[in-house]
């Protein structure tokens, strides 16, 4: 019969069908990161457990460290010192391989994992963190759990799981220049709103899909969690089997060699059925911005801001009409009439090398410099992005631009306890998430590419054109 | 963990769609490496006017004086959005809920929620108003009961009996308070077979003397 990516690799991984709908799944490779896993690895030893294959965990201090340079355990987040001696000593117990502060390959997870070749296409890949479908950009299966199931799969490498159902989404058309995978990310979700993956495991499809680099596949997958989906897949190709090959967790030589012939099954067969199918036509698409407190609450960037009465329904209006209070913002007005305080680049959505070359090209094509009166960050990913960019002179670009340039770490993609732009402060962000208050109390996030975000920084309010 | 068999609790509505988990409970208010001191920073955002001093915020629902005590959230569609978070669920627990009823929830909140015994019941929007109705009278009198063994939960005795729908086997971990690891453990043979296998069929999968 014919099967979908998904009917493969969920097959590939069974250790045992538990009832109708539930699997007890192999786990091929765990990472865990100093908020999250290191709960899950005191809870292990507490109850006098080990790590059934430590060679396969990993864990990266990424969440809590700081990003200004000369860091180290203390950090501006209070107690986040606890964290970070915590997961150390715990990683240190328990013998898995730890990315520490100081590691030339320490960054965030969902960077250095494919970046040192830890995911790979058909490994089944769990972490502690919503954003682990960053992954199935690789053709990885690969999704978010909490602590308590990071600890289930570090005891036994396995996880009970309830399988979800299949769906397609299947792009129509083509990118235009300076249109990035972000925005046809955050247009996906306005289309199919934060709730439309509920319940599925997404492959994402279509011509654009396959000329997308591999980064941006990355970028494409990271917020299928926004879609409230299980996980995201693309089928892995000549592209990905390239990025992979020579990675210090790859495979080499005959294993290599095994691992491409396998790699060349992982794809959907012709006429199989998947659950669900959706079609997005994206010719003409737009640089996308958010408004509100939503990643669904997208509009062209030079659209208008919509009217709490054009809402679905009147509970919505209400819902609308509060979250434009928050934002600072109003119905029929353009983005671009909003100066902002803050630019920031970074987060597992949008901080590898080729995010930073495009804020970068900008700079160094249009000679602009960030305005006055917006702070703006650009946070590389990992160690590895860091030293590559700075290898092209990237970092000397965004700082005479007037960007600080920091050490690799998620940073100022959420406020825990330690930096953030100030009480409402209106950031244009390459992050993933706009939640009230995700930036800090009271901040309005932007979500936006990170060509968007360096256009906002040298403008100093939000727009999306790149030819001023 | 602990078994969840039957409920009797003050129920309090928050019907907004979306409730992502940093609003369950923010980044910040995560100062511990642990499960526990989570309950002062449930819905920090929206339950203080200024978080830092701690200023009740008298508008919001949860400090309202008639849902004193609650322990049965009545929630929107999707809660629980967001990050993986497990701590959003120890902060409902440790502040007193014992179950959230919604349209829907999101995967991993679930997942989260059914490891640690907080029941999450996915009713129709309209069902969850019907009770709210009847809760709103009076809500400290106004108990809602939820019986996991008959799967139903039960307002006013003029009110039929409300069934819900669970699978099976989230059912009995929540009635027997099984520990889950404890449960695989007994697949530890079919674990080893399909190691042993897999080193053959993938052995790029294999790293290091695993």
């Amino acid at each position: 019969m014919a099967k979908t990516l998904f009917d493969k690799l969920w097959q590939e991984h069974e250790v045992e069908t538990l009832s109708e709908r539930e699997s007890l799944l192999y786990i091929d490779r765990i990472f865990l990161h100093e908020r999250t896993g290191s709960v899950a690895l005191n809870s292990l030893l507490e109850r006098g457990r080990q790590v059934r294959q430590r060679e396969h965990a990993f864990c990266t201090m990424d969440h809590i460290v700081d990003t200004l340079p000369g860091r180290g355990d203390e950090t501006l987040m209070p107690s986040g010192k606890d964290f970070i001696i915590a997961t150390r000593s715990a990683a240190q117990e328990t013998g898995i391989s730890l990315f520490d502060i100081q590691d030339p390959d320490q960054g965030i997870v969902h960077v250095i994992s494919p970046e040192l070749g830890i995911a790979l296409p058909g490994l089944s890949l769990v972490c502690p963190d919503s954003h682990t479908c960053t992954l199935g950009g690789l053709g990885a299966l690969a999704w978010g759990v909490g602590s308590t199931e990071a600890e289930h799969a570090l005891a036994t490498s396995t996880l009970r799981v309830t399988r979800p159902g299949t769906m397609q989404v299947m792009y129509e058309g083509l990118l235009s220049s300076g249109v990035t995978a972000k925005d046809l990310m955050l247009y996906t979700i306005r289309e199919l709103s934060v709730a439309g993956g509920a319940g599925y495991a997404i492959e994402f499809a279509g011509q654009v899909v396959e000329a997308l680099p591999v980064e941006a596949r990355l970028t494409l997958c990271n917020m299928t969690t926004e879609l409230s989906a299980f996980t995201g897949l693309i089928a892995p190709d000549k592209a990905v089997v390239e990025y992979c090959s020579g990675r210090q967790f790859a495979p080499s030589g005959a294993s290599w060699t095994q691992a491409c012939e396998h790699w060349q099954s992982l794809k959907t067969d012709r006429g199989a059925r998947f659950d669900c199918n959706r079609t997005l036509s994206i010719d003409g698409l737009k640089p996308q911005l958010s408004w509100g407190t939503s990643p669904q609450h997208c509009i062209d960037w030079d659209d208008r801001v919509p009217f709490s009465g054009e809402a679905a329904s009147e509970a919505d209006a209400g819902a609308w009409q509060r979250i434009q209070e928050y934002m600072g913002v109003t119905g029929g007005s353009r983005l671009s009439d909003y100066p902002i305080d803050a630019a920031f680049i970074g987060s597992c959505t949008n901080s590898r090398l080729s995010d930073l070359e495009l804020a970068a090209d900008y700079l160094r094509r249009t000679g602009h410099r960030v305005a006055r009166n917006v702070k703006a960050l650009c946070v590389p990913g990992s160690g590895r992005v860091k030293r590559e960019a700075e290898s092209q002179g990237l970092h000397e670009i965004f700082q005479s631009a007037g960007f600080e340039w920091r050490e690799p770490g998620c940073s100022m993609c959420f406020f825990a306890g330690g930096e953030n732009f100030g009480n409402r402060a209106r950031v244009a962000s390459t992050t993933n998430r706009n939640f009230e208050g995700r930036q800090g109390v009271g901040s309005r996030t932007h979500l936006a590419s990170p060509l968007t975000v360096v256009a906002s920084a040298c403008a100093g309010h939000l727009t999306a054109d790149t030819t001023l | 963990m602990t078994p969840f068999i039957q409920h009797l609790g003050v129920a309090v509505p928050l019907l907004r769609d979306n409730i992502d988990t940093d609003t369950i409970i923010p980044s910040r208010e995560m100062r511990t490496v642990s499960r526990s001191g989570l309950a002062d920073g449930l819905f920090a955002p929206w339950r203080y006017t200024d978080a830092d001093s701690r200023r009740l915020n008298n508008a919001f629902v949860l400090n309202a004086v008639q849902f004193a005590g609650a322990s049965i959230l009545l929630a929107g569609n999707n809660f629980g959005c967001g990050s993986s978070r497990e701590h959003a669920v120890w902060a409902l627990m440790e502040s007193g809920f014992r179950v959230v009823i919604a349209p829907s929830f999101a995967t991993i909140f679930r997942n989260n929620a059914l490891r640690n015994g907080l029941l999450t019941v996915e009713l129709d929007n309209p069902l969850i108003l019907r009770i709210l109705d009847w809760v709103q009278e009076d809500p400290q009198r106004h108990r809602v009961g939820v019986d996991l063994e008959q799967c139903v939960l039960t307002c006013d005795t003029a009110l039929a009996p409300i069934p819900f729908v669970i699978a099976p086997p989230a059912r009995l971990m929540l009635l027997k308070g099984l520990d889950e690891i404890g449960l695989t453990e007994r697949s530890l043979n079919s674990i080893a077979a399909f190691e042993a296998n897999d080193r053959k069929r993938r052995p790029w999968v294999w790293l290091g003397s695993a």
